[in-house]
């Protein structure tokens, strides 16, 4: 396990996550951390042996193709942060 | 009447003994008079839970009723409740009113329980000790000092503390067993898909279940006839005959196989603890069960699997979190991606952070094979030492915890000490397997030890049968804290 304080920067980057210095250092040392307690896995010999996405050995039941849900627009945009004539307003993409 | 059990209050609202109005005013006032000191609810709202109390009087008036209406019941904070704040104890959700009914809260407003208030937890349900909530920590009725367990540890504090007739929660590794256990209450984790998970804020789905914490295995039972059932809506909902749970309450034990994992009484389990647990197994001897010694040889690769599995899990759900249709925004940013990572930096605790940086790398490129579907493919393993060992038993018991609660601010500046403390809990969410905890007996500084049971897939019925009859000859369950006044 080799997990670098650039992967941490990279991995913040990938989730979206600010990270400023210093809380860089310490979420790269208690990663090690946890890492080491992850590797124990790696000695396991899985060959054969299917993964277990989910508890039950079930498919996912498929629900027919109609509509179900009445418009509640305003309902649901009542929890937005910033919103314009029913539109979520986010800081401009488009040079 | 705070000590009487669900079906005797029950039977006093439908006799007219008491209102659903009084007694939500009974519970009311003590949560005025006893929040402060332990921070077990992050929400009342006295105007709606009076409101429905009202027309659950209303409704008892008339018949049939079901065993639940009119009682107060606690509700985890991760449920969405309309019309009330609904925070799953984090900075990033402190002003979101839910806009719909989780399935569990529809359960119950449809029986006419009142919704008494929503219970403090670990934010986003990623904790053992209730320390990782934004709204503070939650304090262990039987000593302040001490941690009440998580994260559903302000359901448990509540119903420890008497501050409610019950309390729903959720468990993903623990979150009901571990804290029923360090505060002195019965909680039972179903089977995978047995209750609905709608409206249930998401952390680890394919671990996520819901399920009824309270003071008796009886009451448990109750609380999961409502709980249980078919939702369309949760596409890992179980399509089953609706049963009753507390069907098998009065049967006698003779005969039952209680399987003894010996991973469950190695090396880290404190004295204390011990001792009890093979008390309650010299008691359910004579009540004319047999032992099998059993093994789950893959079960101490569980913490290492979880640790994998639950962030990654929890990575991809915690990304709707982005600050544009619900949620904490940040005040200040130059472009959507600083937004993006400002809000999200600043609306996030460290625990809920860390672990979706966990999630976030075991899913990135070149590390998936090894991390990822390594875990996937132990989660197998472990799953199937159940299946041998139910072989061989009715049920497997062993000890929730390894220790009692520990103290406050112990294990919070080492993630990994307090990881390990869910050691017996988590391959039962990993397997999917229904378990439950109850008290069974104090250590000896007073704190409350929990005898963990594990069942086969959908055998509630004959857990809560196991642990009610444990119940009718021993009186652990009733104990309070003593500096409670109840």
């Amino acid at each position: 396990m080799s997990l670098s304080i650039n992967d941490v920067y990279k991995v913040a980057r990938l989730a979206r996550l600010g990270m400023t210095e210093q809380e860089a250092q310490t979420a790269h040392a208690q990663l090690l951390n946890i890492f080491g307690l992850i590797a124990e896995m790696q000695a396991v010999d899985t060959t054969g042996i299917a993964p277990m996405p989910h508890a039950q050995d079930i498919t996912q039941r498929l629900r027919k193709d109609v509509v179900t849900e009445p418009n509640q627009r305003e309902l649901f945009q009542a929890a937005a942060p910033q919103i314009k004539n029913g539109l979520y307003l986010v800081p401009q993409v488009i040079e | 009447m705070l000590n009487s059990s669900l079906q005797q209050l029950g039977a006093a609202l439908r006799s007219k003994k008491i209102s659903s109005v009084e007694l939500t005013q009974l519970y009311l006032s003590r949560i005025a008079a006893l929040n402060s000191k332990l921070n077990a609810y992050i929400t009342v709202n006295e105007e709606m839970s009076l409101a429905q109390a009202r027309a659950a009087d209303v409704q008892l008036a008339q018949s049939p009723t079901n065993a639940l209406t009119g009682i107060p019941i606690a509700q985890k904070d991760i449920f969405c409740a309309m019309g009330w704040r609904t925070t799953c104890g984090s900075k990033m959700l402190s002003d979101f009113i839910a806009p719909y009914d989780a399935h569990v809260i529809e359960q119950f407003n449809r029986v006419g329980a009142v919704n008494l208030g929503k219970t403090n937890m670990d934010e986003f349900a990623m904790g053992s000790s209730n320390e990782t909530s934004y709204f503070g920590t939650v304090k262990n009725p039987w000593n302040r000092n001490a941690v009440p367990g998580g994260s559903s540890g302000g359901s448990a504090a509540a119903v420890s503390a008497r501050l409610c007739a019950a309390a729903t929660g959720t468990d993903t590794g623990g979150s009901i067993r571990q804290p029923a256990a360090l505060c002195g209450i019965s909680g039972l984790k179903p089977t995978y898909g047995v209750v609905s998970r709608y409206g249930m804020i998401a952390f680890a789905s394919s671990l996520d279940q819901a399920g009824p914490m309270a003071r008796s295995a009886e009451d448990l039972a109750l609380l999961l006839n409502v709980m249980a059932g078919f939702d369309e809506r949760d596409s890992t909902s179980l399509q089953r005959e609706t049963e009753d749970f507390a069907r098998d309450l009065n049967k006698p034990l003779n005969g039952l196989r209680i399987g003894l994992p010996e991973e469950f009484f190695a090396a880290g389990l404190s004295a204390d603890v011990a001792q009890a647990i093979e008390s309650s197994i010299a008691e359910y001897k004579k009540l004319g069960a047999s032992v099998v010694d059993i093994s789950l040889p893959n079960s101490r690769l569980s913490i290492p699997v979880y640790y994998v599995l639950a962030p990654a899990e929890a990575s991809s759900n915690l990304s709707r979190y982005d600050g544009v249709r619900y949620g904490y925004r940040a005040p200040e940013y130059t472009n959507l991606a600083d937004m993006y990572e400002k809000s999200r930096a600043q609306g996030f605790g460290d625990e809920v952070k860390r672990r979706i940086m966990i999630g976030t790398y075991v899913l990135s490129h070149g590390y998936y094979d090894a991390y990822y579907l390594q875990a996937q493919k132990i989660r197998r393993l472990i799953a199937q030492d159940f299946v041998e060992a139910f072989k061989q038993c009715d049920v497997i018991m062993g000890p929730t915890t390894p220790t009692t609660a520990f103290n406050l601010g112990e294990k919070n500046d080492d993630p990994v000490q307090m990881y390990l403390s869910d050691i017996y809990t988590i391959a039962v969410n990993l397997a999917g397997l229904p378990g439950m905890s109850i008290p069974a007996g104090l250590d000896g500084n007073g704190l409350p030890v929990g005898l963990q049971i594990i069942g086969n897939y959908f055998d509630e019925a004959r857990m809560l049968n196991v642990a009610h009859q444990y119940q009718q000859v021993t009186d652990w369950h009733t104990r309070t804290p003593q500096h409670i006044e109840v």
